[in-house]
């Protein structure tokens, strides 16, 4: 922290004020998350109220309309799906990054960089057409119908790819080139250079990459909601159509009443809280891997 | 030099507060008093199958009452008739007949709609009876070699809770959703269109003025029959097609004023030409 004046040992007035100032914002910011709790929470009250907690996950079937509220099945298929999409981006991501930085002639690099940034900049709704159209008809060939848990999890393993190459990317181009030399002086071949150097040090901002791209994929709405098929149903096999949370609420929130409408407003809470757990899963595995 | 900072940080942030609060006083005041503006509102909401309809209606309407807006907004046909029912909307849209428990409400057909089972372009059926539309749906066939076709599983696809397109079809065949066995679960028509074409052995229903248009420009589609009845706006428009619903607009009361000019007008002849454009089938004047 610097200082606005001399002393450093108690902080002038400027500093208290903006100290305050700050204070101010960062519990603006903080205030946004437990008014969007709030706001979950009383949309949903009035089918939590009359209806146990436990018809979320005992009932047979989600037929709102109905008053069955089983939201189990698509919290499983967000799962899956993100999941499955995370294992295929996620090395491919990281091996993209180490592609641009050591093995990649500059020239190339540059264009590739520019390459995953266009992937990047693509509208999910694209995605999504194209997997509709071009994508599920292929997996339909392999095992109809198509659309499917593996034809959401192509589709969102696309999307979030950019998000961990240029992340990885980044982190990578943050090593000190001082650590890179010595590994170099030391005679260590080009891959001994990048498992024993240039990986741990890129730790932090690779699981950072991976973090977001996770966050990307569980909040996917649009391009899962035209590829993956949205039967409410526990996925038997990868060419099973799912229906995840986010595209439940899209799906249905348009035209939901009442009772129909909190028990969207409780699947949009169960996803918060998976993406909570999710983050606090996250900072419990860094914590322990800066300080093991 | 820090102070003169944060100081003018500080009065920009009150300035902007001050702004939105402003905003917000003469957007209440303007919604708590409509008269006051020199131009008319009509707020319309519901059905997204009677929206794109009615805001074209709305644009002709405008063009010739300047001193009239008309804002449609989309929300399904429960919302339509909710809210024509609570004030929310000046005219609630719905692609359903009035149901027994909405007698009190009054309803305007402007036009009809009908709903085609559709298949893939690909398959060799040229037509189902009703119980075996059933038996497909409710999962009792599940491969189409059982009616005489490929060897291949049947995928369904049905449309998602709340669709007036749904109710419809769940009414007609007297199932309710719980009895279905989807694959796939789609939102509007044109989503249902695309699955339909992109996989041969798929099974859906979707709105006969955008299955046949679509129909007629190459997408690999195919509607079938109902007993025995062709699906097609012409057989819509003279009644005979069985699975057809009416568009309505929705009042609270008798409408008066800029509503009832609103009605007639969407009712009259003078729109044929905008209905039809939507594939839909203007009713008999």
């Amino acid at each position: 922290m610097t200082l606005s004046k001399r002393n450093i040992l108690s902080l002038s007035l400027t500093d208290k004020r903006l100290a305050r100032l700050l204070g101010g914002c960062a519990l603006l910011a903080a205030l946004v998350v437990v008014l969007i709790l709030g706001f979950l929470l009383g949309e949903s009250w009035p089918v939590l109220h009359h209806a146990p907690l436990t018809h979320f996950f005992t009932d047979a079937s989600w037929h709102p309309t109905q008053h069955l509220y089983n939201v189990m099945p698509m919290l499983t298929a967000t799962l899956l799906s993100s999941l499955g999409a995370l294992l295929l981006a996620g090395p491919l991501g990281i091996a993209s990054g180490l592609f641009m930085h050591y093995y990649a002639p500059p020239r190339l690099a540059g264009v590739y960089r520019r390459l995953i940034e266009l992937l990047a900049g693509i509208p999910s709704v694209v995605y999504g057409f194209w997997g509709l159209v071009t994508l599920a008809p292929l997996v339909g060939r392999l095992h109809p119908p198509g659309v499917s848990l593996l034809t959401a999890i192509l589709v969102l393993a696309l999307m979030v790819l950019p998000t961990v190459a240029l992340i990885a990317d980044a982190a990578l181009a943050a090593i000190p080139a001082a650590y890179l030399r010595g590994a170099a002086a030391l005679g260590l071949s080009r891959w001994g250079m990048i498992a024993g150097v240039a990986l741990p040090a890129a730790r932090t901002g690779l699981v950072s990459g991976l973090l977001l791209a996770t966050g990307r994929a569980l909040g996917e709405t649009m391009a899962v909601l035209m590829v993956a098929g949205n039967a409410v149903q526990q996925p038997h096999s990868l060419f099973d159509s799912v229906r995840t949370l986010t595209a439940n609420i899209a799906l249905e929130m348009a035209y939901a009443m009442g009772d129909h409408r909190a028990a969207l407003f409780v699947s949009g809470l169960a996803l918060m809280l998976l993406v909570l757990i999710l983050v606090g899963m996250a900072d419990v595995f860094q914590r322990k891997a800066t300080y093991a | 030099m820090k102070k003169a900072i944060s100081v003018a940080v500080l009065s920009l942030l009150i300035l902007a507060l001050g702004y939105f609060a402003n905003r917000s006083n003469l957007s209440g005041s303007e919604a708590a008093n409509p008269a006051a503006s020199s131009t008319e509102k009509l707020v319309l909401t519901g059905s997204s199958t009677v929206a794109p309809l009615a805001a074209e209606i709305g644009k002709r309407f405008e063009s010739r009452h300047p001193k009239v807006r008309i804002d449609v907004q989309t929300g399904g046909s429960s919302r339509g008739v909710n809210d024509a029912r609570s004030g929310l909307a000046d005219i609630g849209m719905a692609s359903r007949a009035l149901k027994p428990d909405e007698a009190e409400l009054r309803g305007f057909t402007i036009a009809l709609d009908g709903i085609s089972i559709i298949l893939n372009a690909a398959n060799p059926l040229t037509t189902l009876d009703k119980q075996q539309i059933i038996d497909i749906f409710t999962g009792n066939i599940t491969n189409w070699n059982e009616l005489g076709g490929h060897d291949a599983p049947i995928t369904v696809v049905n449309k998602a809770e709340g669709r007036s397109t749904l109710e419809l079809f769940l009414h007609y065949f007297d199932l309710k959703n719980t009895d279905i066995k989807a694959q796939v679960v789609i939102g509007d028509n044109q989503q249902g269109i695309k699955t339909v074409a992109g996989n041969p052995d798929a099974i859906g229903y979707v709105s006969v003025g955008a299955a046949e248009y679509e129909a007629g420009h190459a997408v690999a589609i195919k509607l079938l029959p109902l007993d025995g009845i062709e699906a097609s706006v012409e057989n819509v428009r003279n009644s005979r097609f069985p699975l057809s619903r009416p568009l309505n607009l929705v009042t609270k009361t008798e409408p008066g004023g800029v509503a009832k000019a609103f009605i007639d007008f969407a009712g009259s002849a003078e729109v044929n030409d905008l209905i039809e454009a939507q594939y839909f089938v203007p009713v008999a004047h």
